[in-house]
């Protein structure tokens, strides 16, 4: 499993030739590559700019059936999350995007976990599989 | 932070985004417009996508605002060259791109600008 940092907007785009090599090299369809890379940009925006930055690991998966995936953390140590229901709702913004952050990366990929305290960081999971 | 270059070719402004895109070259690349369409004069905007492996909210949203801008300036804004896989994922993630027209290619966008003269 590799670590990534983000702490930086070169670190963004680092994170998202990555995500994009190891999609690739597992047998992800184009279309399934561009959204799970897109989510991958989301989100470490997300750890960069609401974080205060943090890191992303990259995890190559097996399914029950065999079928295999590209699982993706990211984890902050920032101000966290208040309400995660309000924040998974598109529309729901911070002043800076368009409010569609998570709740759009949430339908790029397959599973989507988001655990937060104020106070104590954020972590989110996401798993792309391949069809 | 790498720069998008802008070319100016007689009445229309054209950016290839050849670059891996980070959030302050986008932002860069707005402010650039701005100056150029009030610097030339131009009435179009060409801006193709081509090499753009993803589009995410932030840059989706950036490419919205170019095309606020240039309307100020009298300035219509084409989009063009979008990859198939890109257009999927924008549609799945809940941008529509309003506001900025688009075409299939940097041709047909020519087109597009020149009809407005």
């Amino acid at each position: 499993m590799d670590e990534l940092p983000i702490q930086s907007g070169d670190d963004v785009v680092r994170v998202r030739q990555f995500v994009r090599n190891a999609a690739a090299d597992n047998g992800l369809s184009l279309v399934d590559q561009t959204k799970l890379v897109t989510a991958a940009s989301e989100l470490a925006r997300n750890t960069l700019v609401h974080g205060r930055g943090g890191a992303a690991r990259v995890e190559v998966v097996k399914s029950a059936n065999g079928r295999v995936g590209i699982k993706l953390y990211f984890t902050d140590e920032g101000p966290g999350i208040p309400d995660i229901e309000l924040a998974l709702t598109d529309g729901w913004t911070t002043g800076t995007g368009l409010g569609l952050g998570l709740s759009g990366t949430r339908r790029l990929v397959d599973e989507f976990e988001l655990t937060s305290k104020p106070g104590a960081g954020t972590s989110v999971v996401v798993v792309k599989w391949s069809r | 932070m790498e720069r998008v270059p802008i070319l100016k070719i007689g009445e229309i402004l054209f950016v290839s985004i050849q670059i891996d895109l980070q959030d302050d070259s986008v932002i860069r690349l707005q402010e650039d417009l701005a100056d150029e369409l009030g610097a030339t004069g131009a009435h179009g905007v060409l801006i193709d996508i081509t090499a753009v492996e993803i589009v995410d909210s932030f840059i989706g949203r950036m490419l919205t605002t170019i095309g606020s801008i240039s309307r100020l300036f009298d300035a219509e804004t084409v989009l063009v060259g979008m990859r198939p896989a890109v257009a999927i994922t924008l549609t799945e993630l809940g941008l529509s791109l309003g506001g900025v027209r688009t075409a299939l290619n940097a041709e047909k966008g020519l087109e597009l600008l020149n009809g407005k003269s």
